[in-house]
């Protein structure tokens, strides 16, 4: 069997620290992005191109662009 | 991205700092920004002030961002941790208390209005430029001189945070959106869902 492994980058929020701001929302470009019930934010993996945008703006510094397999 | 209505509302921030150098009373305006965020989240289980209508938020934005007032370094761990966000919180609940009881003395004329404008709770800044004597009680412009002391510490940290880290920065652990944050997670419980 040949395995043929694409490899896509998607952002991962550590929502345990995340504050909810909402910062990394206004700079998506794709609305991937969402602040759930101003709890914290959470990605549309199927949205996600993994631009790095949200990760570059958010103040608490907790998205994290990860390599992973589709 | 679109442009909203209220991606301008830093303008409503600038313009109440501003209006509190002229006139200390315009201070009491700031119990605005103070409410809305607590109701809405309340009301909606929302952060939505932080969200959209924060224009505190947004001035740090554009100063740290646009016009480049920032280094754009992660922020310290112990910053984003629990216990500085809801210390911060506890502290900035004290000083308001303090500031309510020092209102009071003023209303109940056991003390003398102080126009002075407190930075970080310790520098007090002469400000009497900005009192002129009203119809209305001592008491009402010491609440004002107490409240705008608040914003104006809270705008020099936030400052501070903006040019040493991200723009962003105050939004980690200003009390405020850690406050409204907790009323969130008591609302609708600590792990988000769609
Ligand atoms: S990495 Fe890019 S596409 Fe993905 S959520 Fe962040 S800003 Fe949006
Ligand atoms: S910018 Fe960071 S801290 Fe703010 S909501 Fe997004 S992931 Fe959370
Ligand atoms: S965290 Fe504070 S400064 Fe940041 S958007 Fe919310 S209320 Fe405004």
């Amino acid at each position: 069997m040949e395995h043929v492994k694409k490899k896509r980058r998607r952002a991962v929020v550590n929502q345990k620290d995340c504050v909810a701001c909402g910062c990394c929302v206004k700079v998506c470009p794709l609305s991937a992005i969402q602040v759930i019930k101003g709890v914290a934010a959470q990605v549309d993996e199927s949205k996600c191109v993994g631009c790095g945008k949200c990760a570059k703006e958010c103040p608490a510094s907790v998205i994290e662009i990860r390599e992973v397999e589709v | 991205m679109k442009k909203h209505w209220y991606d301008y509302l830093w303008i409503v921030e600038l313009t109440y700092l501003i209006l509190g150098f002229f006139n200390i009373l315009f201070a009491w305006i700031g119990l605005f920004f103070f409410f809305i965020p607590l109701i809405i989240a309340i009301a909606r289980g929302t952060k939505g002030y932080c969200n959209r209508y924060c224009g505190r938020g947004q001035v740090f934005g554009l100063l740290g961002g646009r016009f480049g007032l920032s280094r754009k370094k992660d922020i310290p761990k112990w910053m984003k941790s629990k216990a500085f966000r809801y210390g911060f919180l506890i502290w900035f609940f004290i000083m308001f208390f303090q500031m309510l009881w020092n209102t009071y003395l003023v209303f109940a004329g056991t003390q003398d209005l102080r126009q002075v404008v407190t930075l970080l709770w310790t520098f007090k800044l002469p400000w009497n430029w900005a009192y002129h004597g009203t119809l209305f009680h001592p008491g009402v412009a010491q609440f004002a001189f107490g409240f705008y002391s608040v914003m104006l510490t809270s705008t020099v940290l936030g400052l501070v945070t903006m040019v040493l880290f991200k723009p962003r920065s105050w939004c980690v652990y200003c009390p405020m959106g850690t406050m409204t944050q907790l009323i969130c997670k008591a609302k609708n419980g600590n792990k988000p869902s769609m």
